[in-house]
């Protein structure tokens, strides 16, 4: 017992033992996490080559005139996919008309103005708009929110602004203006919690420095936090750009899905992500199938551009500051 | 005593005082009425599920298969099950790999690749969920996956192929939230750790993740959450049945909950809109439910972790 001890006199309990599992509980960890970081990176290759691969009949058939072409005839074999990108531009681009100021109004509140007690409620509450799931918003979309813009949103918009193309044509129960209301609320959750993410790191010497000046609370907000956070706030607005985009499931429940372009926000209409839902079933030859991979091959394209744009100045800006 | 020269535009006395407050009062105005919208909007959609939903949920809609074409009745037992496996498959696939991932970026990667990655799980996160949904179809429902013949999948939708597709959905969920948790275990641990002479694999699994296990719960539940009710990664991949009844076997397509909903909305029968009411209620309750745990126990190890 006492050779034992003298051979190792200093050994507690935590010092390096050269055990087997040490030696192979290092590398193995290292490399199972490094083998998972690779598959997850992979994965977004692996999308993107598998999309434009099973695209390729279409892509070759039709070309990049596709992009321009606006037909969809599945009994002439005739498809394009103008219709649906100038839905889903309009739709995304509607929708973020209204959540941008929506959600920055919204961080404002529970930066500045609401209760201190109040602040964190509010915010998870807020947050949680995010967390229905889609299928559920289109649903409501559908039975709750149709019904009203066509007996009343609608014909009291047309009465008032009916001049205007946008507000012109008659209601209609789907159309663009619902679709546009189901991404407002699906973009609003996201775009409003970076944005008061971005607010709340405005340097608290600046607003007092406002203050001092005899500021009232809008005019510190309009010089201090809004020219602060500017860049931020644009990446939060392309981040929900990214979501209203790419949503399929609640579009294609309320949009009506037709291949029209019409200037009426009333109309049916359809975009990219919304087309490929409403076609799940209903694709019968190969040629169409490929047809609606294309499709899905430029909405991946458009959203991993505007998400790239989006994270870089996000990045950006809170590693600035961080 | 008027400063000379230079007027300050913003003194109380100044111009346009009574202008400037208004201005300030409706922009106070406007910001708290954007606040009390959106919060309406969510109260308003969670209770017309609720009201209209509430009705056609009993037991033999909890218990029932759904019932032959023509007949009335029947439940969603099927969906129920179905759901429960597919949420299991991808939890099962992508909860691991997003935590290794996470201990990869944050405890042996260098800097540079270790950005590469939480960008690319970005950017994943940032992929429309439908195609995800075309990705899996053309890899899995129309192409084929062998893997030294030990795995063979491939030439029809199943219930492996959904699951696959909702834990695409479900990785960086899962993996960025394990980040941000992993940034909060305070170095000093980790130092004094290695300054003791423990080896990094026993740094990470006796002193790392055990320090940051709640938040990593945390994010697999809001993940769970995520996918539970994600219907586009299904669409393609575990949406056509080939008999009426509980399907427990993920070699073929499985019946859920949210493919469910979406076919029952399409419906024009009133009794279909009911029972889709009746389902989402009971997708909300669940989804609801598990972001309220997840938040809870969100606070609680930050709490621990910062104490």
């Amino acid at each position: 017992m006492s050779t034992a001890s003298a051979a190792e006199p200093a050994r507690g309990p935590l010092q390096p033992a050269k055990k087997l599992a040490d030696r192979i509980g290092d590398p193995l960890l290292k490399w199972l996490c490094a083998l998972a970081a690779f598959i997850g990176v992979a994965v977004i290759l692996w999308i993107a080559y598998t999309v434009f691969d099973k695209a390729s009949p279409a892509i070759s058939k039709f070309g990049l005139g596709f992009i321009g072409t606006t037909s969809w005839n599945p009994q002439t074999l005739k498809f394009g996919a103008g219709d649906w990108i100038f839905g889903t531009i309009v739709s995304a681009l509607v929708a973020l008309l209204i959540a941008a100021p929506t959600s920055v109004a919204i961080a404002l509140y529970l930066t500045e103005l609401a209760p201190r007690a109040l602040r964190r409620p509010v915010a998870i509450l807020v947050e949680l708009l995010a967390a229905i799931p889609s299928v559920i918003l289109g649903l409501w979309g559908i039975i709750v929110l149709g019904p009203f813009l066509n007996n009343h949103l609608e014909p009291a918009l047309h009465s008032v602004l009916g001049w205007i193309p946008l507000f012109g044509g008659s209601p209609s129960p789907y159309g663009m203006l619902n679709a546009a209301l189901i991404l407002t609320i699906m973009a609003v959750p996201i775009i409003s919690a970076i944005t008061r993410e971005v607010f709340e790191t405005t340097p608290v010497d600046l607003k007092e420095g406002a203050y001092a000046l005899g500021a009232t609370r809008w005019e510190m907000v309009k010089m201090v936090i809004l020219p602060y956070a500017r860049p931020g706030v644009v990446g939060a607005v392309m981040l929900g750009l990214g979501r209203a985009l790419g949503e399929a499931i609640a579009v294609t429940q309320v949009i009506g899905n037709l291949g029209e372009i019409k200037a009426s926000l009333f109309a049916p209409a359809g975009t990219l992500a919304a087309q490929i839902a409403n076609e799940y079933q209903g694709a019968t030859s190969s040629l169409q199938i490929a047809s609606l991979v294309y499709l899905a091959a430029i909405l991946l394209v458009i959203s991993l551009l505007v998400n790239i744009a989006a994270r870089m100045i996000v990045r950006r800006v809170t590693v600035q500051r961080a | 005593m008027e400063a000379a020269g230079v007027s300050n535009p913003l003194t109380r006395s100044g111009p346009g005082h009574g202008r400037r407050k208004a201005t300030n009062k409706v922009m106070e105005v406007v910001a708290t009425v954007a606040t009390v919208i959106a919060v309406a909007v969510l109260a308003i959609v969670i209770v017309s599920v609720f009201i209209k939903g509430v009705g056609a949920i009993n037991i033999d809609f909890l218990t029932h298969v759904p019932a032959p074409f023509g007949q009335t009745g029947g439940g969603i037992a099927d969906a129920i099950v179905g759901s429960l496996i597919l949420v299991a498959i991808s939890s099962v696939i992508a909860i691991p790999i997003g935590i290794l991932i996470a201990i990869y970026t944050n405890e042996f990667a260098p800097p540079r690749i270790s950005s590469i990655v939480r960008f690319a799980l970005d950017i994943l996160n940032g992929v429309p969920t439908i195609v995800t949904g075309i990705f899996v179809f053309g890899i899995i429902v129309v192409g084929h996956i062998d893997i030294f013949g030990i795995i063979k999948l491939g030439g029809a939708q199943s219930g492996w192929a959904g699951g696959i597709g909702l834990a695409i959905v479900m990785l960086p969920i899962v993996a960025r939230s394990a980040q941000e948790v992993l940034l909060l275990v305070p170095r000093a641990l980790h130092e004094a750790a290695l300054a003791l002479g423990l080896r990094r694999w026993r740094i990470v699994t006796r002193i790392v993740v055990p320090t940051a296990i709640g938040g990593m719960i945390t994010g697999a539940v809001l993940g769970v959450a995520r996918v539970a009710g994600e219907t586009a990664p299904l669409l393609f991949t575990s949406s056509i049945f080939s008999e009426l009844g509980i399907t427990t076997n993920p070699s073929q397509a499985l019946p859920n909950i949210p493919v469910k909903i979406f076919e029952l909305s399409e419906s024009p029968a009133p009794s279909d809109h009911q029972a889709a009411w009746a389902a989402a209620l009971l997708l909300i309750l669940f989804v609801l439910a598990l972001n309220i745990v997840a938040r809870t126990f969100h606070e609680r190890s930050r709490r621990r972790i910062r104490a």
